[in-house]
């Protein structure tokens, strides 16, 4: 009982392991891709979107195939590193949805901001920092809650790249006849899900002081 | 006295449609301007060239001595140049456009604050500075009769309540021509008074302005000049007794006969 615990506990830990990192590159990778897409610069702004485009309508598990096996068949330098394969594929996958959401934020945000700004005599770096950016975090805090209540149950798929993580882990005992540890695989995705929801609805309340 | 504010030959299109032809005047330092005109007559757009949120095409601005604007120059202005001609004026958005995040205090103080960074003595004399511009803040919000108001959010003021910050927000930089956008258009009526009073006193006080307005009543009372516009051209410009009281163009006449009860 106690090593079925441990064992799943450590996988569970190759989920946050893909959560924690997914999250700490895709954020800011995210706001690339955005200036990418609402660049005046056409072909820039072009080829951002239909990239975008393609990860957003093709499924997670294909990414993470390609990432897997693309460098080893396509240029004979075998990907190894199951793990390093499987944040690539997430982090550009997540970054992808993320500048969208960046990208309706900041388009949602009155002409007028900028204007007011601007006859101030603010640069547009201190119209976008003190003036537009925590407007946009505000409005978009919501979508972005739901995105990363996604990504914590999407890194269970992880596993079709032969990721350890806890479902993976937790199947193997269903060989011995038991089936509990694969119920209790989603008590770990409850709990972690309710602490996070927690968490958002402080940043969310935060924030409650000024109207947008 | 040499006009604080020359402007002359400003023409704008977008696309094809002309929207400003040939619109020239000058203003006195003191002098309050009122300019009057219907819906899509130019107005506004004017105002937006002469903040830089536009760039007319044709024509020059001058500001004191200096020419800030010349369309005929070939070189498009830098964003410096941009930043420093708008700061010769300072502008009052009909949707006061205030920051929401930001307290009535601090929408007043921000911008000020920003801009002393650049000053050379600013890493020596920060609190000095500092403080300058914080009292110069509690003294608009004084002005505008917000002090009480100071560490509200715009959500918590009304809609009266948040243009006299914005007021005071436009003259913390002390622009040389204050200008105002249809100030009491997005306001109930009942909240019209509070904001026209603030214009008043500066007007009082002797504050270069162009107020762009429907409020006749208001112009005929405040302003020095009124010049009216239609379809992006200047039709009549003179005092208030001329121009709204005895208009000699047939167009002035009959758009005054929509306010005939100002």
């Amino acid at each position: 009982m106690q090593e079925i615990i441990s064992v799943l506990f450590s996988g569970f830990g190759e989920n946050l392991r893909i959560f924690a990192l997914t999250l700490a590159m895709a954020i800011p990778l995210g706001l690339v891709i955005t200036f990418g897409s609402m660049t005046k610069f056409k072909p820039v702004r072009w080829l951002t979107r239909t990239f975008v485009w393609i990860i957003r309508g093709t499924p997670l598990m294909l990414q993470l195939f390609v990432v897997l096996y693309a460098p080893g068949l396509l240029f004979g330098i075998p990907m190894r590193d199951r793990m390093a394969a499987t944040l690539v594929a997430f982090v550009i996958n997540y970054a992808a949805y993320f500048s969208e959401i960046y990208r309706g934020g900041i388009e949602s945000i009155p002409k007028g901001q900028y204007e007011a700004g601007a006859v101030l005599g603010m640069t547009r770096r201190q119209v976008f920092f003190k003036v537009v950016l925590l407007q946009v975090i505000k409005r978009i805090v919501p979508s972005m809650g739901n995105e990363v209540i996604t990504l914590v149950k999407d890194t269970s798929l992880a596993r079709v790249i032969g990721v350890a993580e806890i479902i993976m882990v937790a199947e193997r005992y269903t060989k011995q006849g038991l089936i509990g540890p694969l119920f209790s695989t989603g008590l770990y995705f409850l709990l972690f899900n309710g602490l996070l929801t927690l968490l958002l609805g402080r940043i969310e309340r935060k924030m409650d002081y000024f109207r947008v | 006295m040499m006009a604080i504010l020359e402007v002359s030959n400003i023409g704008k299109s977008f696309g094809k449609t002309e929207v400003l032809t040939d619109i020239s005047f000058s203003l006195e330092k003191g002098e309050s301007l009122a300019i009057i005109g219907s819906s899509g007559s130019g107005k506004t757009t004017l105002l937006r060239c002469l903040n830089f949120l536009e760039t007319p095409d044709q024509g020059t601005i001058r500001v004191g001595d200096e020419v800030i604007f010349d369309a005929s120059r070939t070189e498009k202005l830098s964003n410096e140049e941009l930043r420093k001609n708008r700061l010769h004026f300072g502008l009052v958005f009909q949707n006061f456009n205030l920051f929401p995040q930001y307290t009535a205090f601090r929408n007043v103080t921000l911008a000020g604050e920003l801009l002393a960074k650049e000053r050379p003595d600013y890493k020596a004399n920060k609190t000095v500075i500092l403080e300058e511009i914080r009292e110069h803040g509690r003294e608009l919000l004084a002005s505008v009769g917000l002090s009480a108001k100071a560490d509200n959010y715009p959500h918590q003021l009304s809609g009266g309540q948040q243009q006299r910050v914005a007021i005071a927000r436009a003259l913390a930089l002390n622009p040389d021509i204050l200008c105002f956008d249809e100030p009491t258009s997005a306001l109930d009526p009942e909240l019209t008074g509070e904001v026209l009073n603030v214009i008043r006193s500066l007007a009082s006080k002797k504050t270069t302005m162009i107020i762009v307005t429907h409020e006749m009543g208001f112009a005929r009372q405040v302003a020095d000049n009124v010049l009216f516009m239609d379809k992006g051209f200047v039709v009549e410009y003179g005092s208030p007794a001329d121009v709204i009281d005895n208009p000699k163009h047939e167009r002035t006449k009959r758009f005054l006969e929509n306010y005939t009860n100002a």
